[in-house]
């Protein structure tokens, strides 16, 4: 677990980091969310030492993290940064064993561990001996985020990684992302200033502002119980996708009729949001798609307007603005 | 010696071993002083990196070192380092270690910051980051300034040969002094090949990748150790006694040529610049030098003249030389320049530079001085029946001389005078008089047989047997060619002479030419 007490940050009179706590469990994903310039930035760079706070302390597993060397830290510590800064005379394969060979891991179990990662982030062997400026954008990012996984960090600093990436390119490797087993099992901390990044890929999220964090919450608690009105007008502008992002089909069960033709077998699990459900209509004359709740084993078939009608139902029972 | 025109090549074929060592030396200079100047610049260039207050400070300091004429550098050396291959590696680092230490420090600061932070941030320590990072990264750029400091080394490197520490200056600058385009060529090609073939190989190293030729950049360090041991290999001597000779020296058959072959001389001899062989002889860095017999700084540095007993060195008797046109204008002239003739002795002549040169005494307080110690001098009569222009060479003695015959004439006779001194050489002096520019200057035999008249070999071999033959030959043959005639004889003689510390040519009971030689022959 991480704890973060009283971080304060000041470059000369810019507090850019002011007065921040906040904690991270295990395996949970946080994403640091805020508008360019409120110090996101400098918060994740104290995490690893990059900068050292003006005052307060972080701990990791209760551990104060100036208890051991900067150098044994960062190594057990994955860091992805806003422009990749992958080292221009490395090779691919190279740039990926950079934190294996401080830690002098064998050759053999180095490869094995390039050839892996390679492979689980699609990238092609043939990019191995390739160095970075022969690569896409969207490969640099991914050789960017094994070099950050090559050793295996029990918790993993990400600084906008998908940030320059175009939308398309984004959205795939938000999946890929996703699907990643090696991150479910991994303490992730990420920077970013896109809200429907932070949704899709947040368990919580802590919202900053002018370098305080203003809200801690799940997606939904941030969507449906605000604290204020900078809270509310963050999130104004895609409020209707990021709420049928934030609601889970788990959330509008009950409201959803029982029976329902079943038109085919695909099974879409209640875990998913409303948005991931409606992505799979097609839109033809009374079709239906299938719900899997996976707790009571139950399937339901819906329609469209009937999984529109439970969604505005379970709104109505939100206490609302 | 050789009748027909000798050729560039017949001269390196004929030259090749002297070449072949000069240019050993040269490379051997070059790579010792950039050895030692990457083992001082790079280091120094990455510290400044990590602090950059003193950055500015150390730059400047390069920069200003940069900035300070080869020569006066060399000069700065001697008293500190002496003269030879120190005073000439060091002058050449500091040379090469501005271009180093700037790139290295702008090779480092400009290494992209995202890298750096990433290195940092993947747990590299900060060695690692100096080594595995910033320093491969900024190894073009530094390699682009190795490759600059090489380029103004081989440059500088020709200048070692003022302060006797080798290389292709000897033949460059002795090229110079002798007026022979071979020997410059012959020196300056090599050197100039030497620039653009280091430049193109350190050019190609640059342009490598260097994660692929790891190797090679670990041999780079081994082939500049073995490129800077270079000059050591032709420095194998072994002589009681060292000799200081310049580069003009060095050539002439009336000069070392002469040592050799009429003397049998043998003796360790380093080429050196006229400029700072004195210096290098009073402090014991030589002990034999060439230089004049009158000047001033024989007597500041306590050297002694010795006695050319085999006269090889043609006499340079001064005597003022007039044209015949002006001694009929100014019937009193003849009479009155010849007041001066036989009183300044060489020991006296010696006295008298050395007043101007080093005690800073104006020419004309020199003069005045001299005439009153003689009782020679009289009040200006103010004279208004026609005005006599003198004219003198660009150097001290004919200042001197000058002002002389201007308070001479001033007192003994009716005549104004105008003077016109500092006519560069002799050329520019001998021209203005000959068309009535002025009317007299003092000019010395020596010059008036070799440079103005040109006499061929033979007619100098012959004329070398006496003191009086030489000044014979030019009376005649300026009267018969110039209408110009040699007046009496001052009385000194400038000529080439070979010089030793008093102290030492007494201990070991030297005088003469011959005595030296004696010594050097004793086991
Ligand atoms: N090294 C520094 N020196 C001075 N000021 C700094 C420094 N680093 C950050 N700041 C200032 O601190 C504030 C927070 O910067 P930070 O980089 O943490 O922002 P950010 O939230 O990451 O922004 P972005 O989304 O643009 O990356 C800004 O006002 C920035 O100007
Ligand atoms: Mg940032």
């Amino acid at each position: 677990m991480i704890k973060v007490e009283n971080l304060v940050k000041s470059f000369g009179t810019v507090k850019a980091v002011d007065n921040i706590s906040f904690e991270v469990n295990d395996g949970e994903n946080m994403v640091l969310l805020g508008t360019s310039g409120c110090g996101k930035t400098t918060l994740l760079k104290m995490l690893n030492r990059l900068i050292e706070p003006d005052s307060g302390s972080i701990t990791i597993n209760n551990e104060n993290i100036n208890a051991q060397p900067a150098e044994d830290l960062r190594r057990n510590m994955g860091y992805v940064l806003q422009n990749n800064g992958l080292f221009p005379h490395y090779t691919v394969a190279q740039n990926i064993a950079v934190v294996p060979s401080l830690l002098k891991w064998d050759k053999a179990k180095t490869l094995s561990r390039v050839d892996e990662l390679i492979q689980k982030l699609h990238l092609s062997k043939d990019h191995l001996d390739a160095y970075p400026h022969e690569l896409s954008g969207g490969q640099q990012q991914r050789v960017g985020l094994a070099r950050a996984l090559a050793a295996n960090p029990p918790v993993l600093l990400m600084d906008e990684p998908f940030g320059a990436l175009d939308n398309v390119t984004r959205s795939k490797i938000h999946d890929e992302f996703k699907a990643l087993d090696e991150l479910k099992r991994k303490t992730i901390i990420m920077v970013t200033h896109d809200v429907q990044e932070a949704f899709e890929l947040a368990d919580r999220i802590a919202l900053m502002d002018n370098g305080r964090i203003v809200q801690t919450g799940t997606p939904t608690e941030l969507l449906f119980n605000p604290v204020n009105d900078f809270v509310r007008g963050f999130l104004q502008h895609q409020r209707l996708q990021l709420e049928l992002r934030a609601v889970k089909l788990a959330n509008i069960w009950d409201y959803l009729p029982t029976g329902g033709r079943k038109i085919n077998t695909s099974l879409i699990p209640a875990t998913a949001g409303v948005w991931e459900a409606l992505k799979n209509f097609k839109f033809f004359p009374r079709e239906t798609i299938n719900l899997l709740n996976q707790q009571n084993r139950e399937v339901k078939s819906v329609t469209f307007d009937e999984l529109m009608s439970a969604y505005s139902q379970f709104k109505i029972q939100q206490p609302h603005e | 010696m050789n009748e027909h025109q000798q050729t560039l090549f017949e001269f390196m074929q004929q030259q090749a071993d002297k070449l072949g060592v000069q240019t050993l030396q040269h490379i051997g200079l070059t790579f010792i002083s950039l050895l030692i100047a990457v083992i001082i610049g790079l280091p120094l260039g990455i510290y400044i990196t990590r602090q950059k207050k003193i950055s500015g400070l150390v730059l400047g300091i390069a920069g200003v070192l940069q900035t300070i004429p080869s020569i006066a550098l060399l000069g700065f050396m001697i008293p500190v380092l002496g003269i030879g291959a120190k005073p000439a590696i060091v002058a050449l680092l500091l040379y090469a270690l501005l271009p180093i230490i700037r790139n290295t420090y702008t090779g480092i600061t400009g290494v992209n910051p995202a890298v750096k932070e990433a290195a940092i941030a993947m747990g590299l320590n900060k060695w690692q980051v100096l080594f595995k990072v910033e320093l491969p990264l900024a190894m073009p750029v530094i390699l682009a300034g190795i490759r600059t400091a090489t380029v103004i080394n081989v440059g500088v490197a020709t200048l070692a040969s003022y302060i006797a520490a080798g290389g292709l200056g000897e033949f460059i600058f002795g090229g110079i002094s002798l007026n022979n385009t071979n020997m410059i060529l012959a020196g300056a090609i090599p050197a100039a090949l030497l620039a653009i073939l280091f430049d193109f190989l350190l050019s190609r190293l640059q342009r490598l990748n260097f994660k692929k030729i790891r190797g090679a950049v670990k041999a780079a360090p081994v082939l500049l150790v073995l490129l800077a041991c270079l000059y050591f290999i032709p420095s194998a001597y072994g002589s009681k006694l060292t000799a200081g000779f310049t580069p003009e020296f060095m050539g002439r058959q009336d000069g070392n040529l002469g040592l050799v072959s009429k003397y049998g001389l043998k003796i360790h001899t380093i080429v050196i610049n006229d400029a700072v062989m004195y210096k290098a002889a009073q402090e014991k860095e030589l002990d034999v030098i060439s230089g004049y017999s009158t000047d001033g700084r024989l007597k500041a540095y306590d050297l002694v003249v010795l006695d050319d007993d085999k006269k090889i060195f043609p006499p340079y008797y001064a005597a003022p030389i007039v044209r015949e046109d002006a001694l009929k204008n100014f019937p009193e002239l003849e009479k009155t320049l010849n007041l001066l003739s036989g009183l300044i002795t060489d020991s006296v002549m010696t006295d008298l530079n050395y007043r101007t040169d080093y005690l800073h005494q104006t020419p004309e307080r020199v003069a005045k001085d001299f005439l009153q110690s003689k009782n020679l001098l009289k009040p200006d009569k103010g004279g208004k029946n026609g005005i006599v222009r003198i004219g003198s060479k660009i150097f001290g003695e004919q200042y001197i001389l000058a002002s002389i015959y201007a308070m001479l004439i001033k007192g003994y006779t009716d005549y104004d005078v105008a003077t016109k001194t500092g006519l560069g050489g002799t050329k520019i002096c001998f021209d203005a008089l000959t068309n009535n520019q002025i009317d007299f200057y003092p000019e010395y035999t020596g010059t008036g047989l070799l440079a103005i008249l040109q006499a061929p070999t033979q007619t100098v071999t012959r004329l070398q047997a006496s003191k009086d033959s030489t000044y014979n030959y030019v009376q005649r043959q300026f009267q018969e060619k110039y209408k110009i005639k040699w007046l009496k004889p001052i009385g000194f003689n400038n000529a080439y002479a070979l010089m030793m510390r008093q102290k030492q040519a007494n201990e070991l009971n030297i005088k003469t030419i011959s005595d030296l030689k004696r010594y050097l022959e004793i086991k």
